[in-house]
């Protein structure tokens, strides 16, 4: 085959770049959908405070002793 | 004189049908499968038929397997950049915003191709013309389009504003749009060393069809690839603004400040 190392370099040129686009894309894809995720199944739970007050009187506490 | 402002509202409303995200993604992820696997395989069809099969030109030798990347390279940097003017339109006329989030994705791919253009045409060019390099009329016009790429890509993401800076990058892409018929047409045009076109929507092409669908499959290939490639990203951008409108929403700033 004449010309074989610019045939090569065009080749391997198109085959890095298409692999690098597609491997970003699929990864951005994935990486957004698991965060999605998390964070609907997170906002689809009723609002909570976060940490409640130690010091607080738990009103629904019951004392057996 | 009511029948233009009503196809401009009813064309506005047909495309904002899909400016729902929720419906986008369902018919992006429909969509993807029949855009990816196709490509994959067309791809390699019609790059494996011309780098193995397709015979050797009779002048440039086996360097004209250089073709069956340089040539739909060259043709998807054309139609990528006027997908980006296409965005524009509907960014400006009807503030469409997935246009602008899809203009956001296509820049890089468009640019990553563009410079597969350049880059191909340099390794054919070689061989060919003895120089890497000439500042011909069709080389110089897509040299001037990948830096118009290269602009948008900067101007779309310049300003805290992302709304200034897709106005912004959507003027620069139809201002732009002006580089695409002189790409077309430059070597009709001008004297140039680059060759005219082999294949015109008039007449018949000047190739011999050994070669011609080898071309035909890897065209059509990279730009179902092309394709893909936007609509994945553009997917990725929707869910990005999604996952950025849930964290900043009052609702849930209000729990964790609670």
């Amino acid at each position: 085959m004449t010309h074989l190392p610019y045939i090569a370099a065009s080749y391997g040129l198109a085959l890095v770049l298409s692999l690098t686009l597609a491997f970003n894309a699929a990864w951005r894809l994935k990486t957004a959908r698991t965060r999605l995720a998390t964070l609907e199944r997170g906002s689809l739970r009723p609002v909570q405070p976060a940490t409640r007050p130690e010091t607080a009187p738990h009103s629904t506490d019951t004392h057996t002793s | 004189m009511s029948a233009s402002p009503t196809l401009v509202a009813r064309t506005g409303s047909f495309f904002h049908r899909y400016a729902n995200p929720g419906r986008f993604l369902k018919l992006g992820a429909r969509l993807q499968p029949w855009l990816t696997w196709p490509a994959i395989t067309l791809t390699l069809l019609g790059l494996g038929w011309g780098l193995f099969f397709s015979p050797a030109d009779w002048q440039q030798g086996d360097s004209v397997r250089i073709m069956y990347v340089h040539v739909p390279a060259a043709i998807l940097a054309s139609v990528g950049y006027a997908g980006l003017a296409v965005c524009a339109v509907l960014s400006l006329v009807w503030r469409h915003p997935l246009a602008d989030l899809a203009a956001v994705e296509i820049g890089p791919v468009g640019a990553c191709i563009t410079a597969l253009c350049l880059a191909t045409g340099s390794l054919w060019g070689k061989p060919m013309w003895g120089t890497w390099w000439v500042w011909d009329a069709r080389l110089t016009s897509v040299l001037v389009l990948f830096f118009l790429y290269l602009g948008h890509i900067t101007l779309i993401r310049a300003f805290d504003d992302p709304q200034r800076g897709y106005r912004a990058a959507a003027i620069l892409a139809l201002a732009g749009a002006v580089d695409l018929p002189i790409i077309k047409f430059s070597v009709q045009w001008w004297n140039t060393l680059h060759q005219p076109d082999s294949i015109t929507l008039t007449g018949a092409p000047t190739m011999s069809s050994s070669m011609l669908w080898p071309l035909g499959l890897s065209t059509l290939g990279i730009s179902l690839g092309f394709a893909a490639l936007v609509l994945a990203r553009t997917r990725a951008a929707v869910m990005e603004s999604r996952i950025q409108a849930l964290l900043s929403s009052p609702r849930r700033n209000q729990g964790n400040a609670a």
